[in-house]
């Protein structure tokens, strides 16, 4: 209570020395003179962080043109059909980014499909179940997960999850799923579910952290209800909390998908950059944004520039996309007003 | 469709209250196991790297530059500095921008049209892939350029920094209540000067959080430099010539096949988590402590 009077009387007590108001000449015409002043002042202030505000959109809008205008030749040479087609052949100036749209699908599903069930029950732990005094130490520490940077991922899978993977999973994998045909093939350990697995720690704290405000922001009294119906605990997360908050969990979801798309580094260190399309998990891959990192910097020719910058249009696209869903997705549920969003 | 759920349990009471109190058990159980694998792959990430790290970290890694391959011993002394000069410029450029952003849309935009847009516009900026910002900063300077430089690098990440610190501060601003506003533009100060000097100040603390958070963000990115700052073998601190980062080195040693650069990778992945994980713990200290909760 100390600190709201603290700052009242010291912010407020100063300005008026400062702003030069002799309250004795005559009072109508100081006021009116401040006024104009201080309309040039404000309307010079107003514009310049208004300009701020409109830079956001200039950074997307310049980013969008340059790529735009860097790729038209592989634009106008293949079309659409650059997306479609499996060459990559630098030499002879034959691209198709296929192999690399491939890549970055199924490593970026399969890594959902390991981290949406233990990001739900994450979420569903901390906000229904956890003893409180154990919320934050546990929320932090899944939030230090987001905060670990990619290449360090990248560093601790080549030495630790892959070896793991080779020795112990994949032999493991292959004996009792070998059958699917999703698990065969050679086991070099830089594969499609190395990034898959990495992939998923990464994007695991995002789903989670959006699930869970998600889930914090269902009203107490759906829950309250629900269990004066006799509900056990378990029926009154899936009907009280799981089914309101169903739109904004798949937005967290998709959005979690925005990043496993994009992600880069970890993904180049362990998934064996090779650009071959292979029903195994266990065989190498590669993805867009892998094939942007490793080739871009040694790009030679105008092609192969425009071909790489073009990968890098169809990324930013798709994660525009994937994104904007997920944010009205997320915001419908949060903000309370769904229809209009929508 | 609301009332049809809620009848739901009511129905299935025919079913054995022990049945339902078993699997309400069973998802429970299966809640906190979750909870566990989930930590488990983080304490394992850092105490791998704490072991592996602290044996590899040495004086030489703070004060000496990299040694070709196959000699022992170099550090990352100009990883370091290249690193505090990139991020200093893009400090730069995306804490003003990104801040004079939050405040348009706390103070002037409200829930606008064009403040809904604008936060969506962020939203989406957030979620455009690091490599992607590479590539455009690339086409923009690099190529005009016709060299790779710590300004581009600079650029890149300050781009990067300018959504995360404009929602931080706009939530920030927020909560700042309206009566000291209101005191402030009732003594007769004048609007910008109440925003900047009442406003921005009362909620200090949390946009300092706000834009550390911004800066631990993009002091691990390594995708965006990979063609911006591109690295350097040697010292260098010019703003018109590659410059070398830490993260950009980690990456290069990591994927080499020389065991004194895993060695090296190791102790600079440890320096850059410790710094990363100081900044945000103590983001979160000082949020805690409810600076503004204060206020209100």
């Amino acid at each position: 209570m100390t600190q709201p009077a603290k700052i009242f009387v010291s912010e407020s007590s100063t300005p008026p020395p400062d702003a030069k108001q002799p309250v004795k000449p005559s009072v109508v015409r100081t006021f009116l003179r401040g006024r104009g002043n201080s309309a040039i002042a404000d309307g010079t202030f107003k514009a310049l962080v208004f300009l701020c505000a409109l830079s956001i959109f200039g950074i997307v809008i310049l980013i969008a043109w340059e790529l735009i205008s860097r790729s038209h030749l592989t634009l106008a040479k293949f079309g659409l059909g650059f997306f479609f087609r499996s060459a990559w052949d630098p030499v002879n100036n034959d691209f198709g980014a296929f192999p690399f749209i491939y890549g970055t699908l199924v490593s970026s599903f399969l890594a959902l499909l390991i981290s949406v069930p233990f990001a739900l029950g994450v979420a569903i732990f901390l906000t229904e179940m956890c003893p409180k005094w154990l919320r934050a130490p546990l929320s932090f520490l899944t939030e230090l997960l987001a905060a670990i940077p990619s290449v360090v991922y990248g560093l601790w899978a080549i030495f630790v999850l892959i070896p793991l993977l080779r020795d112990y999973v994949n032999p493991k994998l292959m004996f009792t799923l070998g059958w699917t045909g999703f698990f065969t093939g050679p086991n070099a350990g830089y594969s499609m579910l190395a990034a898959g697995v990495v992939l998923a720690i990464m994007i695991l704290p995002i789903i989670s952290s959006l699930a869970r405000e998600v889930m914090t922001s269902v009203p107490m009294v759906q829950r309250e209800g629900v269990l004066a119906l006799g509900a056990t605990r378990w029926e009154m997360i899936r009907i009280g909390v799981l089914r309101n908050a169903r739109i904004g969990i798949v937005g967290a979801i998709i959005l979690g998908l925005g990043r496993a798309l994009g992600e880069t580094m970890a993904v180049t260190m362990v998934i064996g950059n090779r650009p071959e399309i292979v029903k195994s998990f266990l065989a190498p891959g590669y993805t867009m944004a892998s094939v942007l990192a490793n080739e871009f910097s040694e790009a030679t020719g105008d092609m192969y520039l425009s071909a790489l910058i073009e990968i890098g249009l169809a990324l930013f696209l798709v994660t525009i996309v994937v994104n904007a869903c997920a944010r009205m997705l997320v915001w419908a549920v949060t903000r309370g007003a769904p229809a209009r969003v929508a | 469709m609301a009332t049809q759920s809620l009848r739901q349990p009511l129905r299935a009471s025919k079913v054995n209250i022990h049945t339902r109190r078993i699997k309400s058990g069973i998802v429970s159980g299966l809640a906190v196991l979750a909870t566990i694998i989930v930590i488990a792959p983080l304490v394992a990430i850092l105490l791998y790297l704490l072991k592996q790290g602290v044996t590899s970290l040495n004086w030489d890694f703070f004060t000496k530059i990299p040694v070709p391959a196959g000699e022992s011993g170099g550090g990352m002394e100009n990883a370091i500095v290249g690193s505090g000069v990139v991020l200093a410029l893009a400090s730069l450029i995306g804490i003003p921008l990104g801040i004079g952003a939050g405040i348009y849309l706390a103070e002037y935009a409200g829930s606008t049209r064009m403040g809904n847009l604008v936060r969506f516009t962020a939203d989406v900026l957030n979620g455009v892939p690091s490599i992607v910002m590479g590539i455009a900063i690339y086409a923009l300077i690099v190529l005009p350029q016709k060299h790779f430089s710590a300004f581009a690098g600079g650029v890149v990440l300050g781009v990067m920094m300018v959504p995360t610190v404009t929602r931080t501060t706009e939530e920030m601003l927020r909560m700042v209540p309206h009566a000291i506003r209101e005191a402030a533009l009732g003594l007769g100060v004048p609007a910008w000067r109440s925003v900047l000097t009442i406003t921005v100040r009362t909620a200090s603390a949390g946009i300092v959080t706000g834009c550390m958070l911004a800066f631990a963000r993009v002091a691990g990115e390594t995708a965006p430099l990979l063609f911006t700052a591109f690295g350097n073998a040697f010292q260098s601190t010019s703003l018109n010539e590659p410059i070398a980062a830490l993260p950009l080195q980690i990456f290069v040693y990591a994927v080499s096949p020389y065991d004194e650069w895993h060695r090296l990778a190791w102790a600079g992945a440890l320096v850059l988590i410790v710094l990363i994980i100081a900044s945000v713990a103590l983001v979160r200290y000082v949020v805690s402590r409810g600076t503004l909760k204060g206020a209100s």
